[in-house]
Order: C-alpha cells, then structure tokens, then sequence
C-alpha cells in the first residue's frame, strides 16, 4: 500500500497536496497496489473528498486536540505511528516546507532514508529515484533502502489531475500522543499585507548589481507600478542590502512566475535562474552580451539599463498618451 | 546563552553546475567555496543573539579539511570556537551526517546543553531538508524549520516562520533545535581585525564512526533546459519602442 500524506492548514487543503496524491496514484500503479490517504488532524468531508477524488481508496483520519494546530512534531509522530500500525510499504507527501518538515519528522523516529523532492520514483529493491539537488539547477538519481520507503514529490513535478470522484473509506486512526507532542505547535499567526506579492506577480522588474544602488531602484519601481508588477532582485543586491530579502528572486529567495521577468543587471547565475525559470517570458538588459541571462532571454537589450528604462518609461506613457 | 551553528561548505557556481566524470559531485575544480546561504544567517543570528543576551558561539561543520575556512569565515563575524568532523570527502547521506552531528553534539555538551542550536534549512547543494530535524530528534530536543525571526526572552524563544500569507508564530523551550532561512537577517562582512583574529582560531577537530543511511547517490547530472533564440531588440535607449511591442503584445501594458 502507498500512503499519502495530505498536506492541511485547518482544513484548508495546500496546493501541494492535489499534485502529491496524483503523483502517488501513478506510483501507486507501478507498485500495483493501492493508494490511502492519511489525513492527520482533521476528518473534514471536503479533504477526504478530494482525497477521494484523485483516487484514495481510503483515508485514515486522526483528530486529537493537539492535532487542530499545526506542530511538526505531532504530525509527523503521527505518520510514524501509521507507518508502525498500516505497514505501508511507501509514504509520499508533497515537497512544501510542512510535507517536508512532516516526513523529515516522521524518517527520524522511523530511523528510515527518506528521499525529499523526488520528480521520479521506481519502487523496486532497492527502490531509485531522481530528485532535485540546488534548488532544481541539478539533479541526483539515488537509491533508497529500508523497510518503507519515505519520500517527499517536487512541488509542480507534475499538474495535479483529478481521477473521477469515488467515494473513500474514512478510517478512523488512533495515536498515542501526549503534551511534549504540543511543544512545537503554532500558537499565533500574523497575516501579511494582502495583494500582489512577487510570487503572483504578471510583471517582475528585476534589478541586480547592475543597478548601482539603493536609489537606483527608483526607475524600476515606476516601471514596475505602471505595469501593475513588482520590483524584485538578486542576492547580490539582497546582500548589499539595497533591497529587502523578500525581493529576492531565487534559490534562496522567492520563485516567481509572471508574463514577463525584465531581468535588468543580473548576469544569470544558476541560484537565481532557478527562482526566475518559470516566467513566461524574459526580456534581459544587460551591459553584456554575453551574460547568462541575455544567453536565456527570448528578448535583450545590450546597453545601459540606466538609460534604456526610464527611455522604456517614457514611451509607455507616451503610448497610453 | 551557549548557542552551537551547524554549517555546510559547498561550492559556488556561476551560470552553469558541472558534474565530476564520475556522476558523483559537483566539479569544483575551478569554483570557489562559501557557506551554505540559511546557515550564513545562522551564524549572524547566533552572533546577535550573543551580543544580546551575552554567551558564546560555536560553529561546527561535518565535511573535508578544507571546511576550515566556513569554520575561520565564521569566527571572522564573531564565533568564538570551531569544531571540524572531517569525512572521508565522499558525499554523506542525511541519516548519516546527522547521526554523526548528534553524537559530536553530544560529546561537546558533555551533560550541558547548548540553549540554541541553528542549522539552515535545507543544505544549498543536496537539499535534502531533514538533518536538523533528525539531530533534534536524537536529542530529544524540539525544533521548528523554516525561521525567519528568533526572540529570546528567559526560558521562552519565540520564532516565526513565513507561511504563503504572513507568519506563523512559535514559542519553544530551552534546549531548542531550529532551522532557518536567508531573510532572517542581513549578515555582516569580516572586520579586518575579525579575520586576524581568525587565522589563530584554534579548530578542534573530532571523529565519529557512523554507518551509512539508506540513501545512496548513483549520479548527478543537469536537467534538460529548452535552448532559446535571444531576439536582440536594441543596443541602447531607442530599444525602447520595441520593447513596449513587446509589452503591448504580451497584454501588460
Ligand atoms: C547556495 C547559493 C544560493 C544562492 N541563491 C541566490 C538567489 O536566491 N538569488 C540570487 O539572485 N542569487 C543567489 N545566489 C548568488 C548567485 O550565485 C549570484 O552571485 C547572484 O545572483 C549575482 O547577482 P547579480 O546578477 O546581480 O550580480 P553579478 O553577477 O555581479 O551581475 C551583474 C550584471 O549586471 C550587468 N551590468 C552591470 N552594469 C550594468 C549596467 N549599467 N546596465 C546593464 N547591465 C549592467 C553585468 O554585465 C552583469 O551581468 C546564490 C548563491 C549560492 C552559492
């Protein structure tokens, strides 16, 4: 049996948790045996439909007070103790920083390899798979030993699809858990502001060292609110400290996805390409014609982004008159 | 306050990763090194926090013998003491590596725990989002990843964590094990004097004798990429009224 955690927040499904369950159902299949959902500290009809939905024939449920809030260290006993009563004979969650910190959790009491951000799995013995390495900028094919087999899957490794919507058999589960269990459990949440973030921004106007300075930013922030976008960066301006971190675009920072990146003094090293490779499309302006990011670019301007933006600004404005 | 920061060394790459002949590392033949980035802000985190609440700071990397220069780069911003676990240089797995951290945890504890110990994240080359949690676990200590603010105050560290939405917050004891991000803080650069001080750092170096986990490396290699045409719109401001074709095209201007 192939156990699928689904990753929750209160009730609230995380996006994650849809691509997880369909990449178990094709690992289910290669494994031919069946796919159950574990749903850990909530029975809500809705998650277990939708577990239902993308083809878990059974979800295992576990309510217990200190399992309302999320707590690394509750949930991921949780999964260890599944483990130890279902005898699974894999365990995938979705790679978010919760499937993650989950099964890390639940691996460590199990003393179990587990193999994180996997974007292909082949049961066997020992069982193989690729998974991400820097972020994505490079992969590692590995093997994985041990009475389970613990894996997390990449997030978007592959579109979630739904499988017809069967009904799933909601069985109860019953852990022993106790307060040191409740040591580590949110006790607070502070919402951000709301709106465009750089992660759902249409348009990133992206500034690296190129830029200069703090102040130079200035014409991309106005690039950046006529195109209704945000201004992001690289580490080497993050590090400067010409920009805050959550404009950091990369490895290490926030993956953005917009229409279009306009990529203006960032030469294109892999950290940052991997944070930036899923726009649509991006336009370079760069100094350097031979810069990584003018090479990955569909569109580049190989000139001075001190001239060539607010020249950009000037005729955006002359053209809506 | 005793806070111990466990770092990685790994190498730096430019616009592309190469791949040793035999699949198995990163060639770094030509690359410099540097600390992993999440633990470069642990380390300047376990700096204010002792500039705070007084105390010291240990670093503490598993790796080659060349790691001694994450260890000396960290004293150069304010650690006080440098432990190397040397490897055989070969690539450890998870499993292993924090096997071994718990038992030098355990050893340079004696009985007396560190109040704080950090660890990034997730490592900047493997990745593999699990050591810190294993240590804490073997330690019987709770942990929380994903930091991005630390706030001591008596017994109590509140962190927070960024969620999609905002922070979620936490309040653990001491002893505490935490993983955290880039964007906790913004770390210094040496002082001259900080990185004199830091070619006498005496670095103490410990062996431990674990097996190796479950997880076993067979290759690393590149993933595909889509090979694209580069239009060249222009070289120099008067690019500018192709560019906003392009906007007018994409449907954002
Ligand atoms: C583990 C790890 C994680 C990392 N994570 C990230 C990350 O998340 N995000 C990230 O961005 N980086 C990350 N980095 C750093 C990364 O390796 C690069 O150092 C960084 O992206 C370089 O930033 P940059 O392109 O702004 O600077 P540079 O590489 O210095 O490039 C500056 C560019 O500006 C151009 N330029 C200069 N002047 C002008 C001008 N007047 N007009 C037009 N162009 C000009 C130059 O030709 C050059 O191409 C990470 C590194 C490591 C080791």
């Amino acid at each position: 049996m192939l156990l699928v955690v689904l990753d929750h927040d209160r009730g609230e499904l995380d996006e994650s948790t849809r691509e997880a369950l369909t990449f178990g159902r094709v690992l289910a299949a290669k494994m031919g045996a069946p796919m159950e959902a574990a749903l850990v500290g909530s029975d809500d009809g809705d998650l277990v439909a939708a577990a239902a939905e993308h083809g878990a024939a059974t979800v295992h449920t576990c309510v217990h007070e200190i399992l309302v809030d999320y707590g690394p260290d509750a949930h991921g006993s949780v999964v260890a103790q599944m483990v130890e009563a279902l005898d699974p004979a894999a365990v995938l969650a979705g790679g978010s920083d919760r499937g993650n910190e989950v099964m890390a959790h639940a691996a460590a009491r199990l003393d179990t390899a587990l193999a994180t951000n996997c974007l292909d799995v082949a049961p066997g013995d020992p069982w193989s798979m690729t998974r991400l390495q820097w972020g994505g900028s490079l992969l590692e094919d590995c093997t994985l030993e041990g009475d389970v087999a613990l894996l997390t899957c990449a997030v978007h490794a592959l579109a979630a699809a739904p499988a017809g919507g069967r009904r799933a058999e909601i069985r109860p589960f019953t852990a022993a858990l106790n307060e040191t269990h409740a040591v580590t459990m949110v006790r607070d949440r502070i919402v951000g502001e709301a709106g465009v973030t750089l992660s759902t921004a249409n348009v990133v106007c992206g500034g690296g060292r190129g830029v200069g300075s703090e102040e130079g930013f200035a014409p991309l922030e106005e690039l950046a609110a006529l195109l209704g976008g945000r201004v992001g960066c690289s580490r080497a301006v993050t590090n400067l400290g010409w920009r805050p971190h959550s404009d950091q675009v990369g490895q290490t920072g926030t993956r953005i996805a917009p229409e279009i990146y306009i990529a203006s003094g960032i030469s294109g090293a892999v950290q940052h390409w991997v944070g930036a490779m899923a726009s649509k499309h991006i336009l370079a302006i760069n100094t350097d014609r031979e810069a990584n990011m003018v090479a990955k670019a569909d569109w580049a301007v190989i000139a001075d982004l001190h001239e060539v933006i607010p020249a950009i600004i000037e005729e955006v404005r002359h053209r809506r008159g | 306050m005793k806070i111990l920061v466990c770092v990685k060394r790994v190498p730096l790459p430019g616009a592309r990763i190469n791949v040793t002949d035999d699949g198995l590392e990163v060639d770094a033949a030509h690359l410099g090194f540097t600390t992993s980035p999440h633990e470069e802000c642990a380390v300047e985190e376990a700096i204010r926090q002792k500039e705070r609440h007084g105390g010291e700071v240990t670093v503490l990397t598993l790796g080659p013998s060349e790691a001694e220069e994450q260890l000396r780069y960290a004293a150069s911003v304010g650690a006080d003491h440098a432990v190397l676990v040397e490897t055989d240089g070969a690539p450890w797995d998870p499993q292993r590596t924090a096997a071994a951290l718990a038992d030098v945890i355990r050893e340079l504890e004696g009985g007396d725990p560190f109040d704080l110990v950090l660890f990034g994240n997730e490592s900047a080359d493997s990745g593999g989002f699990q050591v810190g949690i294993r240590v804490a676990v073997a330690l019987g200590r709770p942990t929380v990843q994903g930091v991005k603010g630390i706030e001591v105050s008596g017994g109590v560290v509140t962190v927070r964590r960024a969620i999609d939405a905002g922070f979620e917050v936490y309040e653990l004891p001491r002893p505490c094990v935490l993983g955290v991000r880039e964007g906790l803080n913004l770390p210094r650069y040496p002082t001259m004097k900080g990185r004199l001080a830091s070619k006498k750092l005496e670095i103490r170096a410990l062996t431990t004798d674990v097996d190796p986990g479950g997880q076993t490396r067979v290759r690393l290699h590149r993933p595909v990429e889509a090979v694209s045409e580069t239009v060249i719109l222009g070289e120099g401001p008067d690019a500018a009224a192709a560019v906003v074709d392009v906007f007018a095209e994409l449907g954002v201007l």
